[in-house]
């Protein structure tokens, strides 16, 4: 069987930021309004785009960066705007936390699964933020909303600061 | 061992998409009742697509699913187009064929390796299987990626494509876009024949059955987009006549429809079937690959269905390569269609099986009602009688593994749940 080149070469320069989510589910479109902050800044050194959550498709899509940053909403049991802030690469995240997906394959399992396999990117930090209602419609809940400011405020920073990683971990931020 | 009033519960079953759940009544030394229960809210897709135009058919209704929504695409599309009179050009049916392999690609690889395959080897989930098993999950998920390459190629992106519509595309891809696309396909179709000779020597359960296998088939291809209903027990009917011979009936413990052959009853869409009632349609490197592995129709043990999951990677990727090399960019991306009181029927192979659609529409084009008959709620009924049977004669075995072979039997049929309600977890109840 002949061998897949592999897309790239040496990494992706910068920071490449996911938002997850579905923006037509209130809080679970937490993701995607961080990334809509992001853009609207034109920050440079940031790639930001919205993801559904698909955790094979995910896998591909780091392929070739070595600094990601993911964003999703939360159910741990916080209060509503919650912030907490993972390593992954350090670290497991705890998945049942993140399982909003619709999909079978959640983010939690797809960073698991790389790291087993050995294809997790150099730096990966997950943003979770925690959600109070999940039902079908627009809008994010206030405090959810003031949660993914303060997270693109801190992403800003790590993309003018890639060289440092100033950023807690696993430390509760509630607002 | 255990014979007499035992009670198992399973709360969750995992590896499925959507949330539902199963129970199982043993009293004594019978199985007396199962249950395959759905309990995910019901959707109303088909009453709000009612007063919506026939153009919005197809993006409506791919919100059904995340995983195959080329299929609610496509029967959408068809049933428009077969009720408003409008014949596609072969040039865009082939588009069509391709996005749809794309599809069956990504979705039969997702179930293969990382949903039912860690039931066959004994691991609670792929990503335990991944530390002893790392080249062929790898194997997995570039295969998965390939096919999302081809739906995203095609279709714009890889969930709820936008670039399909009634008629055919909004933009037809350049013949060099695909052409790109060739190479990874070829690595795909040899890692599709290493994925078939892998899944073909599983240690499988003992089972079979008398099914009645319902399928399309064609008389020139392997049945994805068009041809007639068949089944192994006589049926030969085309898709507009669905409904006199199949019927859907409300269960109190899903919320979704239960389908059975009038006067027959359950009976078994998906791969199995199709493999059973197409084989003669593979393409010659499908075909080596299933003597290969041994597999010849008709199979009935549903747990072999992982292998005809398998084949039809193979087959799919293949069909994407000759695709390919035929395409030429089409003329016109899209047959205009103009409105018309019409009642139109839309059936296509979903990788889970078929997905049967029907929209009366009135003179400006808009929707009168709607009728979508996914796969897995045809399997539902399919899917109890087999935990019926399989469990009655698994009776023997302790509580932990009767409960494993329970949800692996289940995951033969690839369950998609939000599809199906338009669901798991499982109880076992020993009285």
């Amino acid at each position: 069987m002949k061998t897949l080149a592999k897309p790239y070469a040496s990494p992706r320069e910068g920071v490449l930021v996911i938002g997850i989510g579905n923006a037509f589910r209130q809080d679970d479109g937490i993701g995607p309004y961080v990334v809509h902050l992001l853009l609207q800044r034109g920050l440079p050194g940031v790639t930001a785009i919205v993801h559904p959550g698909d955790g094979g498709a995910l896998m591909s899509l780091w392929e070739g960066w070595d600094k990601v940053v993911m964003v999703d909403a939360m159910t741990s049991g916080s209060a509503p705007g919650a912030i907490r802030c993972f390593h992954a690469h350090q670290e497991a995240i705890p998945t049942a936390w993140f399982r909003g997906s619709s999909h079978q394959f959640h983010v939690g399992e797809a960073i698991e699964l790389a790291r087993t396999l050995g294809r997790l990117p150099g730096s990966v930090t997950v943003y979770g933020i925690e959600g109070k209602t999940f039902s079908p419609g627009r809008g994010l809940t206030p405090e959810v909303a003031r949660a993914g400011n303060r997270v693109g405020e801190e992403i800003q920073a790590m993309g003018l600061l890639s060289a440092r990683d100033s950023l807690n971990v696993g430390t509760e931020k509630g607002l | 061992m255990k014979t007499n009033n035992r009670t198992i519960r399973v709360d969750a079953l995992a590896r499925v998409e959507g949330e539902g759940g199963l129970f199982i009544k043993i009293r004594g030394d019978v199985v007396t009742e199962t249950r395959f229960r759905i309990f995910e809210p019901p959707r109303f897709f088909e009453a709000f697509l009612r007063g919506r135009h026939f153009s919005e058919a197809p993006d409506i209704t791919a919100r059904i699913c995340g995983i195959c929504p080329i299929a609610y695409m496509m029967s959408a599309s068809q049933a428009v187009e077969s009720g408003l009179g409008v014949a596609i050009p072969a040039s865009l049916e082939a588009l069509r064929r391709l996005i749809y392999c794309g599809e069956w690609i990504e979705s039969h690889a997702l179930h293969v390796y990382l949903l039912h395959a860690p039931d066959f080897l004994g691991y609670a989930d792929a990503i335990r299987m991944a530390k002893d098993h790392p080249r062929e999950v790898k194997r997995g998920l570039k295969l998965k990626s390939i096919g999302n390459d081809l739906v995203r190629r095609i279709g714009g992106r890889e969930v709820h494509p936008v670039n399909l519509k009634v008629g055919g595309f909004f933009r037809a891809p350049e013949r060099q876009d695909l052409l790109s696309l060739k190479d990874p396909l070829l690595w795909a179709r040899d890692a599709a024949c290493e994925t078939v000779r892998w899944v073909a020597s599983f240690p499988f359960p003992d089972h079979e059955e008398d099914y009645e296998f319902v399928s399309l088939r064609h008389p020139g291809e392997y049945a994805i987009l068009r041809g007639r209903l068949v089944s192994n027990k006589g049926l030969d009917i085309p898709i507009s006549r669905f409904e006199e011979h199949f019927q859907e009936k409300q269960v109190p413990h899903s919320t979704a429809l239960h389908a059975a052959i009038l006067e027959r009853g359950p009976y078994h869409v998906g791969p199995l079937a199709r493999f059973n009632l197409n084989y003669d349609h593979l393409s010659p490197v499908a075909k080596e690959a299933c003597r290969e592995a041994g597999l010849t129709p008709p199979v009935c043990n549903p747990f072999k269905s992982i292998v005809a999951r398998a084949v039809e990677i193979l087959y799919a990727c293949d069909e994407a390569v000759r695709l390919i090399s035929a395409y030429e960019t089409p003329q016109t991306p899209a047959v205009h269609c103009s409105p018309a009181r019409a009642t139109g029927y839309g059936c296509t192979e979903a990788p889970r099986g078929i997905c049967w659609h029907k929209y009366r529409l009135d003179e400006q084009g808009a929707i009168l009602d709607a009728r979508i008959v996914p796969p897995t709620s045809q399997n539902q009924p399919i899917i109890e009688q087999d935990l019926k049977r399989f469990g009655q004669r698994h009776l023997h075995e302790e509580d932990d593994r009767l409960k494993w072979l329970c949800e692996q039997m289940v995951r033969n049929y690839d369950p998609c749940i939000s599809c199906s309600c338009h669901a798991l977890s499982i109880n076992i109840l020993r009285k």
